[in-house]
């Protein structure tokens, strides 16, 4: 009896404590998936805007939900060809626009083709259209892949600030 | 000054209780009201047009599948309509990728691309799928329906296999 009652006051902490760090992961993770998160690209698709090397940007997921994104935004986007990758690509079209795209930059410089972009999707292409997988081979992506905008880069440090659209 | 004490204190528990649940049901677990008759044996059997609030199906959507994507054929999916993000549908996923399909525009058979896969309504007389937009990628799905809460007398777990008569596509 007389160990409960010295437990009692020890248990009682141990759980507000639990509570509050529970508390503090759901609010980490509605920063994280409602206003802005950390995201560390790499890769030479984005090349010159984002280094070969890994980058770390920061993106947000405000204007995504509203709808509100335009031509020119660096988005993050999960790859149609796999659901458990994310990537970062430029939006060149949304729906309705007319998009004009080199079919193969690296052989051949004049053969255009253009598409007009379906409803409710968004034609996406990386800044390096030599090394990029993006619209070109797999099309129009919808509007519902996109993750958010990405807005300002953390790291390096001398690239830090926000990026040009 | 105690009344002030009061209302501090509620919002505290309200804003807490949001953060909880919005959480909980992001990750973890949400409950999601099916309208319509695309669906029509599994959910909303009759079928009705009035009082869609009232007699509409609530099922249980859990989200774990998201943490690989991976899917079974018969999975009931909900997920973002590709044509309108704002729109949520309640499918099943009748293939899945690398699996032949035949096309409704032809007589020829599709093959589902890397990352997607091919959804339809329980009822295809009336139901927007795959049928008319094409495969859908699994990005866009929201998570997978497993049991039926809403109404009472159809409590239970949804059974995941394809209906008969939508199997042996391809064998012709």
């Amino acid at each position: 009896m007389n160990m409960f009652a010295k437990m009692r006051p020890m248990v009682k902490e141990a759980l507000n404590q639990t509570i509050i760090f529970g508390k503090f992961l759901c609010l980490l993770h509605i920063t994280d998936k409602y206003i802005c998160s950390p995201v560390i690209v790499h890769g030479p698709s984005m090349l010159p805007t984002m280094n070969l090397s890994g980058d770390v940007i920061l993106a947000e997921h405000i204007t995504t939900r509203f709808g509100k994104l335009s031509v020119g935004d660096v988005v993050l986007v999960s790859s149609p060809e796999n659901p458990r990758k994310t990537v970062t690509k430029r939006i060149l079209g949304l729906e309705g626009d007319k998009v004009a795209f080199l079919v193969d930059p690296s052989f051949d410089s004049r053969h255009y083709r253009s598409v007009v972009v379906p409803k409710g999707h968004v034609w996406i292409q990386g800044d390096n259209i030599y090394a990029s997988k993006d619209s070109r081979h797999f099309g129009p992506v919808p509007y519902g892949l996109i993750h958010g905008k990405v807005f300002c880069r953390l790291w390096p440090p001398n690239g830090f600030g926000s990026l040009d659209q | 000054m105690v009344s002030l004490n009061f209302i501090s204190n509620v919002s505290k528990t309200f804003v807490t209780c949001g953060l909880i649940g919005l959480t909980i049901s992001d990750r973890y677990i949400s409950i999601v009201s099916v309208r319509g008759c695309s669906m029509s044996p599994t959910f909303n059997p009759q079928c009705s047009t009035s009082l869609e609030t009232f007699t509409a199906d609530r099922v249980l959507v859990e989200k774990f599948c998201l943490q690989n994507y991976k899917f079974s054929l018969g999975d009931v999916v909900v997920f973002c309509s590709p044509n309108d993000h704002k729109k949520k549908f309640v499918k099943r996923i009748t293939a899945l990728p690398g699996d032949w399909v035949s096309s409704p525009y032809s007589d020829d058979v599709v093959k589902i691309p890397d990352g997607h896969c091919w959804v339809e309504g329980d009822n295809s007389a009336s139901s927007l799928d795959s049928k008319s937009i094409g495969p859908v990628p699994l990005g866009l799905i929201k998570g997978r329906a497993t049991h039926i809460i809403w109404p009472p007398k159809r409590i239970g777990k949804l059974e995941q296999g394809i209906p008969q008569d939508r199997l042996g596509l391809g064998s012709s």
